[in-house]
């Protein structure tokens, strides 16, 4: 006989993509393995005993949730080539994105403003997160259950209850409302995310490493630097990332920490929308949308992470 | 845990690694927040501010009835949307954790996640209001003569709630689930449980400490939520979080504003310890090695 066993082994598969589909749940289905596998191929967890159904109850929920976030984002983009200012259309335009990018001065001045504090915010949050993190998951010490609770805390009070206090705060210690007391609001609330996502990357972090690294000589600045630090790399990375996206959205804290002439982005737009439908704004939400998009497509190694901490 | 190094070096430098943030904390959060518990007790300055001088007046002013009847409304909306939010979210978490696509969906999830509130905000009045999207579309084919009153009220404050934090939920649903042995549910539906019998009896109580994170991480956002009924609710829609402001902004009684704050923050604490301490125990639970089940069919 002269076939080979590649075709005999293309008959099986042809004779097992005939067979009818389950509804039920399946144990054993031949997978094919992605393209550029090498070796044996293995099923992720996630796909063992797999639901078949692709219009299942939760699936079609999943896809309605995710129309449901998107729609609203959807109809302000399309309403932003409108040529007409309401939301009736008129006809295409592109006179929205121009006047936002040359006619805008105050809302640049604004977004510049919102970019100086989130570049400063995020990296004093994240340097100084990480370096907790460290501390505490490496050493005993008995400060540890304090800094865990303090850290946890300002995640979940509203945000209203973090704006007031620090207003109050500010106000009582006489800090000038203005770019600093931003800053320092938004470190504070970037802190604990920094932290958290930090530690999550270093509970899976084998401390036997550094014990390895001690053996052959090196120094405790040593193992910090070239061992720990490269390791929690991505938790640092996404921790930063987290940061940048927080401050950058903050309204609510910022509206009672920020003073004149500290206006940001968020307050910006607020200013904008207390009067009602804007082209600008339209305008604009595309640009940010397409900002964030690229942003996750950048980090979507780290997407999963940063899901976990929130 | 014995990957802690325990040296008394070891000790010195945990505190001087982990002194940064805690101090930082300690002084931009912690103390703030003493503050205002202080501020509560204190009279009302005239132009706002304080004066130093004991008094319980913020406490008893909150027990005027148009507060409790906030006050009960915020909790009645925030429970509300939360129900809803999770029954929404709970599903989607699934098909994510079981999908072979999980970055793909996160990111669809994140993207608008991470789009500033406040335009999202905007998005919503852009659709609901009198001259926007939906009355607009519906007068142009001919469905209504008049606009619909769509917004500033109620049902668009809980409509835009759950918009706004369904990606709060969904994100530690997802986790969680992700992490459930699936194996479990062929074995429970060998075992001839039915579908549902299956999720309810099997995978949600294994999911519970993602349950209850994405419950906390809902609830207590929506209970101080102040942008949301600013922006899409009318005068019947106010929640504590606009009183809040109202008498740090306008009514200028910051013992008042601080007592309000008070209450959310012992809410929420409430709600943070019940939730670390049911992890906890799940946490134990399942670093338990052998459990043995006793007679009744119960754990011990």
């Amino acid at each position: 006989m002269s076939t080979s066993p590649k075709m005999k082994s293309a008959a099986v598969a042809a004779k097992l993509k005939k067979q009818p589909k389950k509804t039920r749940l399946e144990p054993s289905r031949l997978v094919e393995a992605p393209k550029g596998t090498q070796g044996p191929y293995k099923l992720p967890k996630n796909q063992m005993f797999q639901d078949h159904r692709k219009f299942g109850f939760s699936n079609i929920m999943l896809v309605l949730v995710i129309a449901f976030l998107f729609m609203p984002l959807f109809v302000v983009v399309t309403y932003s080539f409108n040529a007409s200012r309401g939301m009736r259309w008129t006809g295409f335009s592109l006179q929205w994105y121009y006047k936002l990018f040359f006619d805008s001065k105050e809302l640049w001045r604004a977004f510049a403003n919102s970019f100086v504090i989130a570049i400063t915010s995020s990296i004093v949050a994240t340097f100084l997160g990480s370096l907790s993190a460290i501390g505490i998951k490496w050493y005993k010490f008995k400060s540890r259950a304090y800094i865990q609770v303090v850290s946890f805390l300002p995640m979940v009070l509203p945000e209203v209850i973090i704006g007031i206090s620090m207003l109050i705060f500010f106000t009582a210690v006489r800090i000038p409302l203005g770019m600093f007391s931003i800053f320092v609001a938004h470190t504070t609330f970037n802190l604990p995310f920094v932290f958290l996502l930090v530690s999550a990357r270093l509970e899976e972090f084998d401390f036997s490493v550094i014990e390895a690294a001690r053996d052959l000589g090196a120094t405790e600045r040593q193992t910090l630097m070239k061992v720990i630090v490269p390791s929690i790399m991505p938790g640092v990375m996404s921790g930063l990332l987290m940061a940048i996206t927080m401050s950058l959205e903050d309204f609510v804290i910022t509206f009672f920490v920020s003073g004149p002439g500290s206006t940001t982005l968020p307050l910006y737009v607020y200013s904008m929308i207390r009067y009602g439908v804007s082209p600008v704004i339209n305008a604009l939400s595309l640009v940010l949308i397409l900002g964030i998009m690229l942003l996750a497509l950048g980090f979507r190694r780290f997407l999963k992470t940063i899901a976990a901490s929130s | 845990m014995n990957s802690h190094i325990q040296e008394k070096r070891g000790r010195r430098l945990g505190i001087t690694y982990s002194a940064p943030m805690g101090l930082w904390l300690t002084f931009f959060f912690l103390v703030p927040l003493c503050i205002i518990i202080l501020y509560s007790f204190l009279k009302k300055g005239l132009y706002g501010g304080v004066e130093w001088e004991f008094t319980l007046t913020a406490y008893r002013q909150m027990l005027n009835p148009n507060f409790m009847r906030v006050f009960l409304r915020t909790l009645w909306v925030a429970a509300l949307s939360t129900v809803i939010t999770i029954t929404l979210a709970l599903p989607c978490g699934y098909a994510m954790a079981r999908s072979r696509h999980q970055v793909m969906w996160l990111a669809l999830v994140i993207i608008p996640f991470w789009t500033n509130s406040l335009i999202r905000i905007y998005a919503w009045i852009a659709i609901l209001s009198s001259e926007g999207f939906v009355n607009e579309a519906l007068k142009a084919l001919g469905v209504i003569g008049e606009s619909l009153p769509l917004i500033y009220n109620q049902g668009a404050v809980i409509t835009v709630l759950i918009y706004m934090y369904i990606p709060f939920a969904i994100l530690p649903l997802f986790t969680t689930i992700d992490k459930f042995d699936f194996q479990l549910l062929e074995a429970a539906r060998d075992l001839g449980a039915s579908k549902p019998e299956s999720i309810f009896k099997v995978m949600i109580p294994n999911i519970r400490s993602g349950i209850i994170t994405a419950v906390i991480f809902t609830f207590i956002p929506i209970f101080g939520a102040y942008t949301v009924p600013l922006l899409v609710g009318g005068k019947d829609s106010y929640m504590i979080g606009n009183i809040i402001v109202d008498q740090v902004t306008k009514t200028r009684n910051w013992p008042l504003a601080s007592a309000f704050s008070l209450v959310i923050t012992v809410v929420s604490t409430i709600g943070v310890i019940w939730m670390m301490t049911s992890t906890a125990s799940e946490r134990a639970r399942l670093k338990a090695p052998a459990q043995v089940v006793d007679a009744n069919g119960g754990i011990t």
